[in-house]
């Protein structure tokens, strides 16, 4: 199982979910009406290093988290 | 490390004075700090802060790389929850030997930072806990959930 976390201001419960990649876990977000704000906006790690790509391939036991956007000070 | 993370308003003349005494020795000719203070403003009584602690412990690890690199060391303290009014959320400084690589670094460090780090800000108004949108910047990178499939 894959653990989807969402940070800061996205207000929604942490997903396990069964995947294999992040374009399956694209697939599965956009069909969220929720997280249609944040997706666009929002920088993805995997593991808690930051991914520019959504050729990722995932396994089992993997964190994925969503990082809106910042603003620290 | 030198990355610091405190409840609640930082106590700004102990933690400068914690890092002053803990290089003054250290031989570096320049210590240029950052201040940041709540202003009074838009209404608000004070801000409040989320913090992702380990990609937030990577990215200050990368940039004590690159200080390192040039001689230099950064220090760095940061609020999680409220602060109120007036008080600081936010203190980075820099040492080097010269002053010049300290005042381009913190410039640099602290752009960033605002750019990069992953902590998010509330407006506390109203008795309410209120995202600071407009304020807040996308990281690098973003967007790639919201790609066209």
């Amino acid at each position: 199982m894959i653990r989807v976390e969402f940070l800061g201001p996205i207000q929604k419960d942490p997903l396990e979910l069964d995947i294999t990649n992040l374009n399956q876990l694209a697939k599965i977000l956009q069909e969220d009406k929720e997280l249609s704000q944040w997706l666009q906006n929002s920088a993805v790690a995997v593991n808690d290093t930051l991914v520019s790509s959504l050729d990722v391939e995932l396994e089992d036991g993997d964190k994925v988290s969503l990082l809106p956007p910042v603003c620290g000070g | 490390m030198s990355l610091e993370l405190y409840d609640g308003g930082l106590d700004v003349p102990t933690i400068l004075k914690k890092w002053y005494e803990s290089e003054v020795q250290s031989n570096y000719g320049a210590f240029i700090p950052f201040v940041g203070t709540i202003r009074d403003e838009d209404g608000i009584t004070g801000l409040s802060f989320d913090i992702y602690e380990p990609i937030l412990e990577s990215w200050f690890e990368a940039w004590q790389e690159k200080a390192k690199a040039k001689g230099a060391m950064i220090k760095m303290a940061h609020s999680r929850g409220d602060v109120m009014l007036h008080q600081s959320s936010y203190i980075s400084a820099v040492f080097s030997p010269k002053r010049r690589v300290a005042l381009e670094f913190i410039d640099e460090f602290v752009e960033d930072f605002k750019a990069s780090a992953p902590i998010w800000k509330y407006d506390l108004k109203d008795g309410k806990r209120i995202y600071a949108k407009d304020r807040s910047t996308a990281i690098d990178g973003s967007g790639i959930l919201g790609e066209k499939l």
